[in-house]
């Protein structure tokens, strides 16, 4: 029992060293986005990775996503009576939760596996203290740019997911409910109000944050060779997804409150 | 010159480096050898400034490394070129981005001039200059190595150049040549050099003096001569693998200078 309690209790100081050691890297990095030098090539470049490298997956997993939340409230909207609701509740579900989740998970597992591997294996083959010695901080030229991109890339990606998986929602309304295109689309309108648009922009862009400071610490931090950055990146993987799902409630419920509603 | 003067380090309470103290001078070969683990290339992290010794100081031509700011340090550094373990060629630029990446990071010159500083290092260390665009990972691990001596030399205004294990895992042919850049860098250009080693056949070939780390710190320190004459046991048990080549380095002594062994320290 005791050899139980010591256990947890050291789990517990781990993770608050590991917290403490985040806060203070995410602080020097925020520092370093406000002070040059500032690499622009690697912010271009880390953009078309995140974005573009990851927008197949993002698309077909949202509208295959979309057409499987339609088909849901379709079967179950119909058993009330109310599945002219359709475009609504499919409009509230996909921007405010399904959209920002699942691209936030599907770019995490991605992303945050990528930016721990790289940054690892570069530590691992003291490319790291190469840069420091050709007088070049690692920290504006690796996690500076990886963080803007992701901050500018998900919210973009995740408006795009939304509006695919919208319209997988629209194929489940026509052949499955049997409701008209024009009324799915005109209730899904009407259900974009500005709070909702503003809980699926903010929650992506805070999940960026998440997903490219996790990545990157993991990466820095790791130690024991290969192993090690293999190990790091599943921590990091893992990590991520947890963290996005209980930000992911603490976000709405701050938001939920900041609207009001 | 490099002044080691009384270094301690340690890493998470545990002791690597205990007063350790030791002079490179200008235009010599010093050559630190020792088993693995020992703390030879954490000695080459701490004269770049990588690493913050516990107490003592690093001086590189009287400028303090442990007591410069940021701004004083990265002048400094600019003096000192390393050439890391494995290379640590950056693997996602060219063999030309790698050469010159502290001049397109650090310079103004155009692309054209970093260009050509890139072929003449290239050069220098016997390499075909055409390789400029090839990557890292299509060459063989003897030209990344001599890829990463250019990289050494591109960077600022080096008058020292670190090595840390530059032979290690190279094929008979491959080691030669990258002896024989080292040996023209410090002849031809006057480089004072320290190379980190566990290979003492190679050592002897570009050394003018040899430092033995022991125990946290210096075992030995003397010339050619001196290190074949030491009967020190922890440096005998060590040496004992390359007896032969050392008798022979003895022999032809006169790359380093005369004398025998400056200290013999236990800490």
């Amino acid at each position: 029992m005791l050899g139980f309690l010591g256990g947890l209790l050291g789990s517990f100081a781990r993770f608050l060293a590991g917290l403490q050691e985040l806060t203070l890297f995410s602080a020097r990095v925020f520092r370093s986005c406000f002070r040059g030098p500032f690499y622009w090539r690697d912010v271009y470049e880390q953009a078309y990775v995140a974005g573009v490298g990851s927008m197949h997956l993002a698309l077909i997993s949202a509208f295959f996503a979309g057409q499987a939340l339609g088909l849901q409230f379709a079967r179950q909207l119909a058993e009330t009576g109310t599945v002219t609701l359709l475009g609504t509740l499919m409009t509230i579900a996909v921007v405010r939760a399904l959209g920002p989740d699942l691209i936030g998970l599907v770019v995490a597992a991605r992303m945050a596996s990528g930016y721990t591997a790289e940054i690892g294996a570069m530590k691992s083959a003291n490319q790291i203290d190469a840069l420091v010695a050709f007088g070049t901080d690692p920290i504006k030229k690796l996690v500076v740019p990886r963080v803007l991109a992701l901050f500018v890339m998900l919210p973009l990606l995740v408006i795009l997911g939304d509006a695919v998986a919208l319209i997988g929602g629209a194929i489940m309304a026509k052949y499955v409910a049997h409701v008209s295109l024009s009324l799915y689309w005109s209730q899904a309108s009407r259900a974009m109000t500005f709070g909702t648009i503003l809980i699926g922009v903010v929650k992506p862009a805070v999940f960026a944050l998440l997903i490219s400071l996790i990545g990157c610490w993991k990466g820095f931090t790791s130690s024991g060779g290969t192993r090690g950055v293999g190990r790091s990146t599943t921590e990091s993987v893992t990590i991520v997804s947890v963290m996005l799902l209980i930000t992911d409630f603490m976000l709405t419920r701050v938001l939920f409150a900041l609207l009001r509603w | 010159m490099i002044r080691f003067d009384h270094v301690h380090y340690s890493i998470g309470g545990r002791k690597i480096l205990e007063d350790v103290s030791f002079d490179v001078q200008k235009g010599t070969t010093k050559i630190i050898l020792g088993p693995s683990g020992i703390g030879k290339s954490t000695a080459l992290r701490l004269i770049l400034g990588l690493v913050r010794p516990d107490s003592g100081d690093i001086l590189i031509d009287g400028r303090s490394v442990v007591k410069a700011d940021r701004e004083e340090l990265d002048k400094i550094r600019q003096e000192i070129g390393m050439v890391f373990q494995d290379g640590a060629l950056f693997d996602s630029q060219t063999v030309g981005e790698n050469v010159g990446y502290w001049r397109l990071e650090n310079s103004d010159q155009t692309d054209d001039e970093i260009e050509a500083v890139v072929r003449e290092k290239l050069t220098l260390v016997g390499l075909d200059p055409e390789l400029i665009d090839s990557m890292p990972d299509e060459l063989s691990i003897g030209m990344q190595r001599r890829v990463a001596i250019a990289r050494a030399l591109a960077s600022g205004h080096p008058k020292i150049i670190l090595y840390d294990e530059p032979t290690t895992g190279l094929d008979p042919n491959s080691l030669e040549l990258v002896t024989d850049a080292i040996l023209r860098l410090r002849n031809e250009l006057g480089m004072t050099s320290i190379v980190v080693t566990h290979q003492l056949t190679d050592a002897l070939k570009v050394g003018s003096d040899y430092l033995f780390l022991f125990d946290r710190g210096v075992q030995f320190e003397g010339d050619a001569r001196a290190l074949a004459a030491s009967d020190d046991p922890k440096l005998r048990q060590f040496l004992d693998p390359f007896r032969k080549s050392l008798a022979e380095a003895a022999e032809n002594f006169g790359v380093g200078r005369a004398g025998e062994a400056t200290r013999v320290q236990t800490p």
